[in-house]
């Protein structure tokens, strides 16, 4: 038995953990009853956690072919987008879609249907997904896709790992010409100032905005938002011309300690948020960026979940659809700065149209907050639910690990099909987490 | 970076799988050998995807003594690093009380390592260069009660290494003794073992290749059990035999 938890470090889980080496390995395990399939933990809460069973995928790692031409990869589902970017980068490819760590599964991302900053050009990870094979209940393998069931395919995108067993995908890797990233940043001075930024450049491939929650009044909102584009070697110094996937390897630091809980409080988190911004303004302008430093400025400090404390955190992550977005947006950050609580970093991202079955993208803002593990934030956060019900929102499972299981389905009328499905295939008794037990998935 | 082909034999095992990557990365073709190399097909596609080496696939079985000589001489090219990853540990309660599986537990982590890397060694020592790796074991530094027949078998193993290097010290070939201690892998799943003392695969194969480059004799994979072998070797025998280590 282990001690399981997702990246917030809570809830934690006694759990019997089962690695898989092979796909003989998947089939013994599932003749052994319920389970939830594991990548690399990077899920915040209870989406990969099953004390019955939990079947580590990371002993399935290996790339199985690539097309230089094309960029199409297959792969084995505990693959990292680390172990991928380090392998294609170099060689002038890229993730299509990656979120802000590098340290997630491929199958975990296509179970979570992961989304980046470019949401509103490329749609989610599943847009780059080709076919997926994946075991059932009976340890069968079905290479889903958009031509072969195309309706299991779609629902093991975003699914949570509760449709089968990821075994293997092919996706397509994006063609870049360097490891640099141009970024134009903006400071604003309110929310809707960012949701300008956003709407006027719609076509630049990425954009994120980051958030001063804990500002208040006619600061309210504040963001530092921030645009950016795959550099060309045009846009290098002519010195790097000649190296373009060369960037400098960063020291990781890492984070020895759990923070004591007194560390986290209103002044500290409006200190920062405030430093945060100011610096903010201060850069803001036209950067070049390389790519580890732009998509993963987490990453490079190991185990910052324990900035915390042992208790952990809540991440909550709603998405409000277009015409209520900035209505709505407003009022979640009222109602965050006013508490006092909350988050260090808070992240807008502008979604683009996306029809899934079941995943959690769709064209709007989404809006993603971290609060520490204690009753003040569960009771913030029932708050927050409220106003993304109030405003046609829904929530990301990948986040989550508190949700009332009335909540998620009354913001996502897809809840009641997605678990309707499963009943009848008979996947609910072959695959489950404690998050699909709390939510009756 | 890149340099001679890199045989792996006992190819399938996932200690093994890390080492091929790390070699691989580094640029050197790899040459994988195992019983039934059809299990290494996605291994091969791996380590060919990831790092655009060459990756050719070898069957060979550890127990088959009269072959092993065909194969080296059979192998593409005399590899430049060679490492052995054979080996197996049995069930002790068996081992113990069926000589037979006892002798099949020394036969896997000693009489086929020895002979196979023997084979390697006349053909490097001819060529006058090379460098020879012995996966051991900690277990063979004190016969335990918990482990003895496959700690006997691995400690004949780290002898015959340690022979094997001293004759070939001016002969240009180098042989390397890892004992990585415990490891997180499928021989070990389910057992309890504490954290600090566990190595993970990718730090096994780390070690080696930084021995491999430096030059070093004898490596434990975590520094810990230089130490902790150190004590263990140190208690005097009468102590040692009332005592459940």
């Amino acid at each position: 038995m282990t001690n399981l938890s997702g990246w917030g470090r809570f809830p934690v889980a006694e759990c019997r953990v089962i690695r898989a080496r092979t796909q003989t390995d998947v089939a013994r395990a599932l003749s052994q009853g319920p389970l939830i399939a594991r990548g690399n933990g990077r899920a915040y809460g209870d989406s990969a956690l099953n004390p019955d069973l939990t079947l580590d995928m990371r002993g399935m790692d290996r790339m199985l072919s690539f097309d230089a031409e094309t960029g199409v990869l297959v792969a084995e589902a505990g693959v990292l987008l680390a172990d991928i970017i380090a392998a294609f980068l170099p060689r002038g490819w890229f993730p299509g879609v990656t979120p802000g760590t590098k340290f997630v599964s491929l199958g975990g991302a296509i179970a979570a249907d992961v989304h980046g900053k470019n949401h509103h050009v490329d749609g989610a990870f599943g847009s780059f997904v080709d076919w997926i094979d994946l075991m059932g209940p009976d340890g069968r393998i079905t290479r889903v896709s958009r031509d072969h069931q195309p309706e299991l395919f779609g629902y093991t995108l975003g699914g949570m790992g509760l449709t089968g067993v990821i075994l293997r995908a092919q996706i397509r890797l994006r063609a870049v010409q360097s490891g640099w990233i141009v970024q134009d940043s903006y400071a604003t001075r309110t929310l809707e100032e960012a949701i300008d930024v956003f709407e006027d450049h719609l076509d630049w491939l990425y954009s994120v905005a980051w958030i001063d929650c804990a500002a208040q009044g006619a600061h309210l909102g504040r963001s530092i938002a921030m645009l950016g584009r795959h550099a060309t070697p045009e846009d290098l110094p002519e010195a790097r011309r000649s190296a373009p996937f060369q960037v400098k390897r960063k020291r990781s630091l890492t984070m020895p300690i759990d923070l004591p809980g007194f560390a986290l409080n209103r002044y500290t988190v409006h200190a920062f948020n405030t430093l945060y911004y100011h610096l903010g303004a201060w850069k803001a302008g036209r950067t070049l960026v390389d790519w580890d430093s732009y998509f993963y400025p987490l990453d490079a400090i190991r185990d910052w979940n324990r900035i915390y404390g042992k208790r952990g955190f809540f991440q909550f992550q709603c998405v409000l659809p277009t015409d209520s977005a900035r209505t709505g947006l407003h009022q979640l950050v009222q109602c965050i700065a006013a508490s006092g609580q909350g988050s260090f970093l808070s992240v807008l991202k502008r979604f683009g149209a996306q029809d899934s079955r079941f995943s959690f993208p769709q064209a709007g803002y989404t809006l993603a907050l971290d609060f520490p593990a204690n009753d003040r934030s569960l009771a913030l956060m029932k708050t927050l639910d409220r106003i993304t019900l109030d405003h046609g929102g829904r929530f990301y499972l990948a986040k989550d690990s508190r949700m009332p299981s009335e909540v998620f389905a009354e913001a996502d009328p897809r809840t009641e099909a997605f678990a309707a499905m499963r009943r009848e295939t008979g996947l609910d008794a072959a695959f489950a987490s404690l998050q699909s037990q709390r939510l009756g998935l | 970076m890149s340099g001679g082909p890199v045989l792996i034999l006992g190819a399938t095992s996932g200690m093994a799988r890390e080492i091929a990557r790390t070699f691989a990365a580094a640029g050197h073709p790899i040459q994988l050998a195992a019983r039934n190399v059809g299990r290494l097909a996605d291994d091969k596609a791996d380590l060919e995807t990831r790092h655009g080496i060459a990756v050719t696939l070898h069957e060979f079985d550890a127990f088959d003594l009269d072959a092993h000589k065909a194969f080296v001489d059979g192998l593409p090219a005399l590899p430049a690093i060679a490492v052995c990853a054979v080996g197996a540990m049995g069930q002790h309660e068996e081992n113990i009380n069926d000589p037979k599986a006892g002798a099949q537990v020394m036969r896997a982590n000693f009489e086929g390592p020895a002979s196979i890397l023997g084979h390697l060694a006349n053909a490097m020592e001819t060529r006058g260069s090379g460098t020879l790796v012995g996966i051991s074991s900690v277990a063979g530094d004190r016969g335990r009660a918990s482990n003895y027949v496959y700690g006997a078998a691995k400690a004949g193993f780290t002898a015959f290494l340690s022979g094997l290097r001293n004759r070939l010290a001016h002969k240009g070939v180098h042989v390397v003794t890892v004992k990585p201690g415990f490891v997180a892998t499928a021989m070990t799943e389910g057992m309890d073992l504490p954290e600090k003392l566990t190595a993970q695969p990718v730090e096994v194969a780390n070690a080696i290749r930084s021995a491999v480059q430096s030059q070093k004799n004898v490596i434990y994979v975590r520094p810990i059990w230089r130490l902790i072998m150190l004590v263990i070797r140190a208690i005097p025998e009468p102590i040692f035999k009332k005592t459940d280590i």
